[in-house]
């Protein structure tokens, strides 16, 4: 079990509107989860929408900052500014490593 | 779908491009729902015209973590809006932004947020919501206060016939009507129509419009109805409506006018086949274009859906005339409260279209006259003329007859005609009055045969009077020739005598004076004397 988890990648994506201070934090807080719990398996792809506003429609965001896991399969979105740890991890299905 | 029809009419009609947002069907679903209202929104897309997005939420996909906002809705929208120059924008609904986030004081503030944002952007936008349970208008009780126009609509039954019914709570801004409008979806979109016209300001055309029935015309007055006018034939089941109403109807496309002819008793191929009957083939005239039948059953839907129905179709033929046959069926089961104000506007509109309107309506009351007149009061002071078609049973036979009532604004007959139904069409003829009542059928026909007869006589009876008379006066001329020679011979016998007497006074005369001379002595002139003494 643990080895096909390992072996997974996490190809997430975070949609933002510029620089705000809610995707700033979103942001941050990915990170941090990420290299906690995810080092080396996530690769994170950051979507302004006020630069490219059609790609809105493809996740279907309407919340913003909003996370979406690509990969695995399903596709799973979180909303909001991450500040919650254990609700980002339930949401993107990954196991908490203990430190 | 109101929403839908403002996004294309506008798209297509005042051209402004829209976006319409939607939360519950997919654009597919959409399009293919539309199309059955004649609305091809593909094609829409196609032109840049309008702009579907249909935004999906899920909520098992969705965790909420933190604060967040709403933004990803006003970019996509932002930019749907932007990629064709939108003015109009479709929500549709927001519940299922309710449903799909938990939280709702976020939701709340980003609708308001939504609003506001939307009006900056100069976007006229329609939100459409579920209505919320008992008073609240709608279930998460936010737009009615956010919003500058609310439209409520719903779907009542009453009668086991439902109305939708339409209704502008608020508007800010403009002076809205306040009641609830029936409306109705069918085949050329949404339509609504106001309860009441504001005012009776109908231009009233002084033209005279044939009903296809000679005497009948002369019985209004000589040439019969006023164009724009509405005329009710009421009458007892069998008296012969219908037939009115089909040459009514016939007249009008002889003079290549439109007729329109709404039943709600016979299919369109029944009424056809049965005014042949009389006479009437109405056939080509519906071939023709002409002559449109809408037969629909009464309870196919509610009194003001019928209504709406007739509006559209009216709207969308034109006719110069309208035949309703009849509306008493449509007002079955409703209240005369209800039924009034709805034929009103029915009469209001198509008398602002100048349409000559003909309703037949079928009374309960028999051949008792008096009876049938009350049973149409109701109805009877909305028309301009009132023709009752009433059965007089007499003889051991029923016979048609009819009245004008009344007829505004024209010198109409008071009298009653029998009304006769033949192949050749209608008919209307003298009735006989008899001592106390009138003759119709056959008896009017066995009176019409001994007034013939009789009248034969009579002639007979002159004619010899005559040529006796002027024997006579030729015997009164013998006579007095007969006279004049007998007067003229007796006067020259007079005249001999005289001429006689005359010469033979003068013989006598002239004796005595001889005989005078001869005596001597005397004078003549004594002569005389002696002979007196």
């Amino acid at each position: 079990m643990t080895t096909t988890t390992e072996a997974k990648t996490y190809e997430l994506r975070l949609y933002v509107a510029g620089q705000t201070a809610k995707s700033l934090a979103a942001f941050a807080n990915l990170k941090r989860i990420c290299e906690t719990h995810l080092a080396g398996q996530y690769r994170i792809e950051v979507i302004d929408l006020l630069k490219t506003p059609q790609l809105a429609a493809g996740d279907q965001i309407l919340a913003l900052p909003t996370l979406v896991r690509r990969l695995p399969e399903p596709i799973k979105k979180i909303i909001g500014d991450l500040s919650n740890v254990e609700r980002v991890l339930v949401g993107l299905d990954v196991q908490p490593v203990k430190e | 779908m109101l929403a839908t029809e403002f996004l294309v009419r506008g798209a297509v009609e005042f051209d402004e491009p829209g976006v319409f947002m939607m939360f519950e069907e997919n654009a597919a679903e959409l399009t293919a729902n539309v199309r059955s209202l004649g609305f091809h929104l593909d094609q829409l897309v196609q032109q840049k015209k309008i702009v579907l997005d249909h935004v999906h939420i899920e909520r098992s996909e969705i965790e909420e973590t933190g604060e967040y906002d709403l933004e990803g809705l006003f970019i996509r929208l932002g930019h749907a809006i932007d990629s064709i120059g939108a003015k109009r924008v479709v929500l549709d609904t927001i519940e299922a932004l309710f449903a799909g986030l938990p939280n709702h004081a976020i939701l709340r503030a980003e609708l308001r947020r939504l609003f506001r944002w939307l009006k900056e952007r100069g976007m006229t936008a329609i939100i459409t919501g579920e209505k919320g349970e008992g008073n609240a208008i709608t279930r998460y009780g936010l737009e009615e206060y956010v919003a500058d126009c609310v439209i409520t609509l719903d779907h009542r039954v009453t009668e086991q016939i439902s109305t939708r019914r339409l209704r502008v709570l608020k508007y800010r801004g403009s002076a809205h009507g306040t009641n609830e409008y029936p409306f109705l979806i069918g085949e050329h979109g949404f339509s609504v129509l106001p309860i009441t016209s504001l005012q009776l300001d109908h231009a009233a055309p002084a033209e005279r419009l044939s009903t296809g029935i000679a005497r009948l015309d002369e019985m209004l007055g000589g040439q019969g109805v006023f164009r724009g006018s509405s005329v009710l034939v009421s009458g007892a089941p069998g008296t012969g409506k219908s037939s009115i109403g089909a040459t009514f109807a016939d007249a009008a496309c002889r003079r290549g006018e439109r007729a329109l002819l709404f039943a709600y008793e016979e299919s369109s191929a029944q009424i056809v086949r049965n005014m042949r009957s009389i006479g009437l083939d109405l056939e080509p005239w519906v071939k023709k274009g002409l002559l449109q039948i809408h037969a629909s059953r009464p309870t196919l839907q509610g009194l003001e859906q019928h209504l709406v129905a007739m509006h559209v179709t009216v709207q969308a033929f034109r006719p110069a005339v309208v035949v309703v046959d009849p509306i008493s069926n449509l007002t079955l089961e409703r209240s005369e409260a209800e039924v009034r104000p709805t034929l009103m506007r029915l009469i209001d509109f198509l008398k602002r279209q100048q349409i000559t309107t003909l309703f037949a309506s079928l009374t309960t009351g028999g051949s008792a006259t008096s009876a049938a007149e009350e049973s149409q009061v109701g109805v009877s002071s909305l028309m301009d003329a009132w023709l009752l078609l009433s059965n007089v049973e007499f003889n051991g036979e029923r016979n048609r007859t009819l009245h004008v009532l009344k007829a505004r604004g024209t010198a109409h007959s008071n009298q009653v005609r029998e009304f006769v139904l033949s192949d050749a069409g209608i008919a209307l003829v003298d009735v006989y009055l008899g001592a106390d009542r009138v003759l119709t059928g056959s008896a009017r026909v066995a009176r019409a045969a001994h007034e013939r007869s009789a009248a034969e006589l009579r002639r007979e009876d002159d004619e010899r009077k005559l040529r006796q008379l002027a024997s006579r006066r030729k015997m009164i001329a013998a006579q007095i020739a007969a006279l004049h020679v007998e007067s003229e011979a007796e006067e020259a016998e007079v005249k001999f005598a005289i001429a006689r007497e005359s010469l033979q006074e003068k013989t006598t005369w002239q004796h005595s004076a001889d005989m005078a001379q001869l005596r001597g002595g005397g004078k003549a002139s004594d002569g005389p004397k002696k002979r007196k003494r």
